[in-house]
């Protein structure tokens, strides 16, 4: 039986279907964990992506991840898993470490494909600069999956829930305030991104950058710079020190691509630079480049997303 | 109050990168190493300020070789009060963590920090394994930490936002930006340095659960292909014909 942990406190997330679907491509019956209140019937629709149970804590909020790591393992026991995934997001990062030293089993941490023929899992290494192939040499096996990895895929199926009591005790952790933009796409889960760097020259002038996204549908982003001085928030920050994306569509404005930004979005599928200077060095990282100014191209590149939309319909 | 903040050593950013023994081991030829950014500009930093606010004793510990006294002693300019080297090389974070924990049990640490992840590996493992190895709370991926008492404040990252969170110490915190600035160690700290302790200690008998089997580069990205900025419509039809992404 393989595992999968989910967080279903706002319902399914795209990363959820993609370890759901993940757990199934890895053979054998899947079995999912989630901790939070969600509906049956909402839980039950993961048969589809090949759940066959959903084991669901109601009691944990989610907040405390030594609370997270007895609702797994106590999963684990009970369906008896030899794989267990995880989305490499903020939770798995928090959960996975700790279930490995409490199971004893290994973790491939940040998996970006299915194992490999010999029992290796690929991940990145040095910021995205190279893959390398993890065996785990442990009977149970513990992966989390990078998000934007794979697609979710529908196989057909159903699926019971369980309500399932795991003990976990009280969390240790109190949650003072939560602070999240309403509606905002989460950008690890981003599929198109549009963002900009100081090329743009102000806050005043983001319009332009969240028209592009409205058009596309795509998250907003920016370069280290941008949020430092505060013209965008600190979660939009892409790069080394910021989050590491890798959406299927990255639009990059007035950002040169020094190696500290490249490194959060060098698994980008397509990546698409706009800047002024035909030297900037993202050129060489870029799918395709157009050498203009962002306040020209941007505009443009709107009403073009815009008629392409049109014509679709 | 006691601090204990686990660094590594990690091959400088604009490393070259590049494999040997048949794609099986990182070429360390020509490879700068430095303290893991992580590790250095916000853990420990922000160690010191807690210390030089509340006081306290900041130790730094890794899990390496005698080839990685160089960035202890670099960690101990900044101004870290002694190290610990667990006399052993890294061989998986799992590794890494459970000699750590060894160490660190019955100290009577108030608070252990490290870097969010290294940037060689990139894991985020280390932390959430020593917490659960010493039964803590953990906070992951924290870009602020205060101290009142025994009450530790933090804002952490979660999906789509952030979060202001408290727990009691002892625990275990992971730190990234926001947290701290880098600091350049002085001449003072520099010299200060050479006579801090530095205590060898030798490594509990453990496995490592995983391993690198090999390694692989990207594929060379082909060179790119330029748009006329006046013709956005040739660039949306490529991103949909070609490309495939809209």
């Amino acid at each position: 039986m393989n595992l999968v942990y989910i967080n279903s406190a706002n319902g399914l997330s795209k990363a959820a279907l993609e370890t759901v679907t993940y757990a199934k491509k890895l053979g054998a019956d899947v079995a999912v964990v989630t901790n939070a209140n969600a509906a049956a019937e909402q839980l039950a629709t993961l048969g589809a992506y090949g759940a066959s149970v959903v084991l669901q804590d109601a009691n944990i909020d989610g907040q405390d991840p030594s609370q997270l790591v007895k609702l797994v393992a106590a999963a684990a026991a009970k369906v008896g898993a030899s794989n267990i995934i995880f989305s490499h997001d903020l939770i798995g990062k928090a959960v996975a470490p700790r279930l490995s030293v409490r199971l004893k089993a290994g973790l491939v941490a940040g998996a970006v494909a299915l194992p490999e023929a010999d029992g290796s899992t690929k991940v990145n290494v040095f910021s995205g600069k190279a893959f390398g192939y993890v065996k785990v040499n442990t009977a149970v096996r513990i992966i989390s999956l990078l998000p934007n990895s794979i697609q979710p895929e529908q196989t057909g199926g159903n699926c019971s829930t369980e309500a399932f009591d795991s003990q976990a005790g009280s969390s240790a952790i109190s949650v003072k305030a939560t602070k999240k933009p309403e509606g905002a796409i989460p950008l690890p889960e981003a599929e198109l991104v549009v963002s900009a760097g100081r090329g743009l020259k102000g806050p005043e002038n983001w319009g332009m950058v969240e028209d592009l996204a409205a058009a596309l549908g795509a998250a907003t982003a920016c370069s280290r710079p941008v949020a430092d001085i505060g013209w965008r928030p600190h979660h939009e920050h892409v790069g080394q020190t910021g989050v590491a994306i890798r959406p299927n569509l990255y639009i990059a404005a007035g950002i040169s691509g020094a190696i500290q930004h490249l490194a959060g979005v060098n698994g980008s599928k397509v990546i698409v630079v706009i800047n002024t200077d035909a030297e900037a060095p993202f050129f060489k990282a870029a799918d395709y480049g157009i050498v203009g100014d962002a306040f020209e191209v941007l505009p443009r590149f709107t009403e073009a997303v815009k008629r392409f939309r049109a014509a679709q319909h | 109050m006691n601090i204990l903040v686990c660094i590594s050593k990690a091959p400088d950013t604009t490393s070259k990168i590049a494999f040997t023994n048949g794609n099986t081991q990182f070429d360390e030829n020509g490879v700068q190493y430095i303290v893991n950014p992580y590790d250095e500009w916000y853990a420990l930093v922000r160690a010191l300020e807690l210390k030089e606010a509340q006081g306290g004793n900041v130790t730094i510990i890794t899990v390496g070789t005698t080839a990685d006294d160089a960035v202890i002693r670099k960690a101990l300019a900044i101004g870290a009060d002694d190290a610990v080297r667990i006399d052993a090389p890294a061989s998986d974070a799992y590794f890494v963590a459970m000699q750590i924990a060894e160490y660190a049990k019955g100290k009577g640490f108030d608070l252990i920090l490290t870097g969010k992840e290294t940037i060689d590996y990139n894991g985020s493992q280390v932390a959430g394994m020593l917490a659960e190895a010493l039964e803590l709370p953990y906070i992951a991926i924290a870009t602020k930490l205060d101290v009142a008492g025994s009450t530790i404040s933090c804002e952490r990252e979660i999906v789509g936002g952030m979060q202001e969170v408290e727990v009691q110490a002892p625990a275990v915190i992971s730190c990234a930006k926001g947290m701290a600035e880098q600091r350049i160690p002085n001449m003072r700290g520099i010299m200060a340095a050479r006579t801090k302790p530095l205590n060898v200690v030798a490594p509990a008998a453990l496995d490592a659960l995983t391993t690198y089997s090999t390694y692989s580069m990207p594929a060379a990205k082909s060179s790119v292909q330029l748009i006329d900025p006046n013709n956005l419509d040739e660039l949306v039809a490529l991103l949909h014909n070609e490309a495939k992404v809209i």
